[in-house]
């Protein structure tokens, strides 16, 4: 027993110790939270920039689960406990307010934040902000256009409504129809409600996140869920679909049109080639003729953890994770957008395997963002819980919305 | 003869020092592991604690009590997690009986017949789950399209009934194994005896088998309605508890991992642990006159 208590000792001591910094034994090991990027794109950048560090860190890459919630909880349960692996978190770009109001990430200092974030798209750099100080560096944006079948659809539809018409046309000539759209209780339902009220001229909160707005582009936003629900044009296992599912059907052929991230190009040209030749792409269809869409923004950033040893090799390695090359192959290999500005335009970059670039930049500038509030993963889930399944989606749903809302952002009551 | 009893005395409690003393470490490691945590659950079920807001914390008493017990989300997952168990278990209950006796009838392959009734036990339950989930599938699953829904998993009545058939299927084995040895309890003479006297097929089951089966079927049925009770992983898997089809530990797991509200998430886990606790006392209480190691009044 004396001697197990000793061993003990000794191994923690021996730990803090080389904490202390790593000087002159051996480069510093850092750890990356990050999910598993199917194309591999993330972990090539971990090496890349292990080995150009010139022996200062080396980045470890543990893998989380695909799924941001199930990312959000691994990442949770360690940082409560105050685990000091966590070097560089992976951070969905809703989460920065939480993490930030729960003293779980680092905020950048000014200067630092500058030179990080220098040249980034300004809407991408604010979804890693929270209350005028950077607590994560942009590594990839997102955003759904809305993708369509050249050889069925000519003319890609302006608004939700002529998308629905098509469907509607396509189904009576017997050609495939559906539209193809998150719909399952999940995260991806709560963007597709925020997308919905954001190009209708509204918010779901106000901008400091203190007060429920919805209103009438809520209205509008549930009708339209109601009437691609009551169309030929919703996939009969619509209610169940996440976006890897909509990528799926689209690839069998299934689908005219899909709303869905630009992940599904590189993905349609390694599993059917022939379809991917035909696939075009357009701004997401707006609810107010006339006026742009308001695709809402995603993306991931990271951070630092606030209990992390290593804070300047850290920030040092973020740097080089989120740099323009890294930022390229991710884009190209793994369909992620990236958040250096001038990208967008540089032919280089578009020719390599980026044709949609104008349109995703025109759709990042028209984004829509989801609720800022620390409690934003309640509130997600009271939007999805009430309005799902969408064929049950109502007008009168929307009171009862309200409520929800109002208690989540106050952490009252329980959530579904 | 009086020093004789006294020294017996005064050795008979040397020895229950001796067995408390052995005793203790295994008593004090159990409370450790055990006692903390639910201790730490109920201290924690008096406080506003939201790891989002930790500088929000304070003592409110029952309040999140009262926010659970008001709400129609507890009241709507215990009603499902009620319906799962209850129809669950009486179905394994018939399927299992009719089990064991099958197979404490089989003459040849015995040991054959009870090794491939096992085998949904040993496959681990979100493997199963999984298995159930891609089955129910639309347009890929082998099952999807038998009840003309669509997507069965995304309605409250067919997902439940999906969880309650993944569940049946699951366990309806372990119940058969319980209750296989309860038969070995009843003796072949008395059977032969029944028939002897005229009894039917129906009467020696309902006379004869069951009551002297009756601890074993207590214990059966103990085991399978807690289990039942404490469903998680099943339908963490098949719905997620989506459209309503969420039981209690699945909305004490959100409330805790997702909304990361640990002061209602703490009340929640307390209230199940109260209303297992009360179920198990049910049980015992209705049916402890049977109970294995009881008085047995027969």
């Amino acid at each position: 027993m004396g001697a197990l208590v000793l061993a003990a000792v000794l191994a923690l001591g021996a730990c803090g110790g080389s904490g202390g910094g790593g000087g002159g034994r051996g480069p510093v090991r850092l750890t990356w939270y990050v999910y598993n990027e199917s194309s591999g794109s993330f972990a090539k950048a971990a090496a890349d920039c292990s080995a150009a560090s010139n022996g200062r860190y080396t980045i470890g890459v543990n893998m989380l689960p695909n799924d941001s919630d199930g990312q959000r909880q691994q990442l949770v349960r360690r940082l409560a406990a105050e685990d000091s692996s966590m070097d560089i978190l992976t951070l969905d770009v809703t989460w920065t307010a939480e993490f930030a109001e729960a003293g779980w990430t680092v905020p950048f200092p000014a200067a630092e934040a500058r030179r990080l974030t220098d040249g980034m798209l300004p809407a991408a750099v604010r979804t890693g902000t929270w209350e005028n100080q950077l607590h994560a560096v942009p590594l990839n944006t997102n955003v759904q256009l809305l993708w369509y079948r050249k050889d069925l659809v000519p003319r890609p539809p302006r608004t939700w409504d002529e998308m629905l018409a098509d469907a509607r046309r396509l189904a009576e000539q017997g050609k495939p129809h559906y539209v193809e759209v998150q719909g399952a209780q999940y995260e991806g339902y709560t963007v597709l409600f925020n997308s919905l009220v954001a190009s209708a001229g509204g918010q779901i909160l106000n901008e400091d996140g203190s007060q429920v707005v919805l209103g009438a582009p809520a209205r509008k936003a549930v009708e339209a869920i109601r009437a691609l629900a009551h169309s030929p044009a919703a996939d009969p296992s619509w209610s169940n679909q996440r976006e890897d599912d909509n990528r799926l059907a689209f690839e069998t052929g299934s689908a005219a049109f899909q709303l869905n991230y630009p992940f599904i190009y590189p993905s349609a040209r390694q599993n059917n080639p022939k379809l991917a030749e035909r696939i075009g792409w357009a701004q997401w269809p707006t609810l107010v003729p006339g006026q742009p869409s308001h695709s809402t923004i995603g993306g991931y950033n990271l951070a630092i953890g606030a209990h992390s040893r290593h804070r300047a090799e850290a920030a040092t390695a973020i740097e080089c994770l989120t740099s323009r090359d890294n930022q390229i192959r991710d884009a190209i290999d793994g369909g992620l957008p990236p958040t250096i500005e001038d990208l967008y335009t540089d032919q280089e970059f578009i020719d390599g395997g980026y044709p949609f670039a104008s349109a995703i930049y025109t759709a990042l500038r028209n984004a829509g963002v989801r609720p800022r509030t620390p409690a934003y993963q309640s509130v997600s889930l009271q939007i999805a819980h009430t309005l799902s399944p969408p064929s049950s989606a109502s007008l009168g749903r929307l009171t009862e919305l309200r409520g929800a809302i109002a208690d989540a952002i106050e952490s009252k009551g329980l959530v579904p | 003869m009086t020093a004789n009893r006294a020294e017996l005395s005064a050795r008979a409690r040397a020895e229950r020092r001796l067995g408390w003393a052995l005793c203790a470490p295994a008593v004090i490691v159990i409370l450790a592991v055990t006692g903390y945590p639910v201790g730490y659950a109920v201290y924690l079920s008096l406080h506003r604690y939201d790891l989002r807001f930790p500088a929000d914390s304070e003592f409110v008493g029952l309040a999140n009590y009262a926010t659970v017990l008001t709400s129609s989300l507890w009241w709507q997952a215990l009603a499902v997690t009620v319906i799962i168990a209850v129809i669950s278990v009486t179905i394994q209950f018939v399927l299992g009986l009719t089990l064991a006796l099958a197979m404490h009838r089989a003459l040849i392959g015995r040991g054959l017949i009870r090794t491939v009734i096992l085998i949904p036990y040993g496959i681990v339950t979100v493997v199963a789950a999984f298995g159930w989930r891609y089955a129910w599938t639309p347009d890929t699953g082998y099952l999807s399209g038998l009840f003309g829904d669509a997507a069965p998993l995304t309605s409250q009545v067919h997902g439940i009934a999906v969880i309650i058939l993944a569940e049946v299927w699951k366990t309806t084995p372990f119940m058969a194994l319980l209750l296989l040895a309860g038969l070995a309890l009843v003796p072949e003479d008395l059977l032969r005896a029944a028939k002897v006297d005229g009894a039917t097929a129906w009467q020696r089951l309902t006379r004869v088998i069951l009551p002297l089966m009756k601890p074993a079927i207590l214990v059966a049925l103990l085991f399978r309605v807690l289990d039942a009770f404490r469903i998680f992983d099943s339908i963490y898997v098949l719905t997620a508890g989506a459209y309503d089809t969420r039981s209690v530990s699945i909305l004490g797991y959100d409330n805790l991992f997702t909304a990361l509200n640990l002061g209602v998430g703490s009340s929640l886990s307390v209230l199940i642990f109260l209303v297992v606790a009360l179920v198990a006392f049910v049980f015992v209480k209705g049916f402890g006159a049977a109970a294995p190691g009881g008085e047995g009044h027969r």
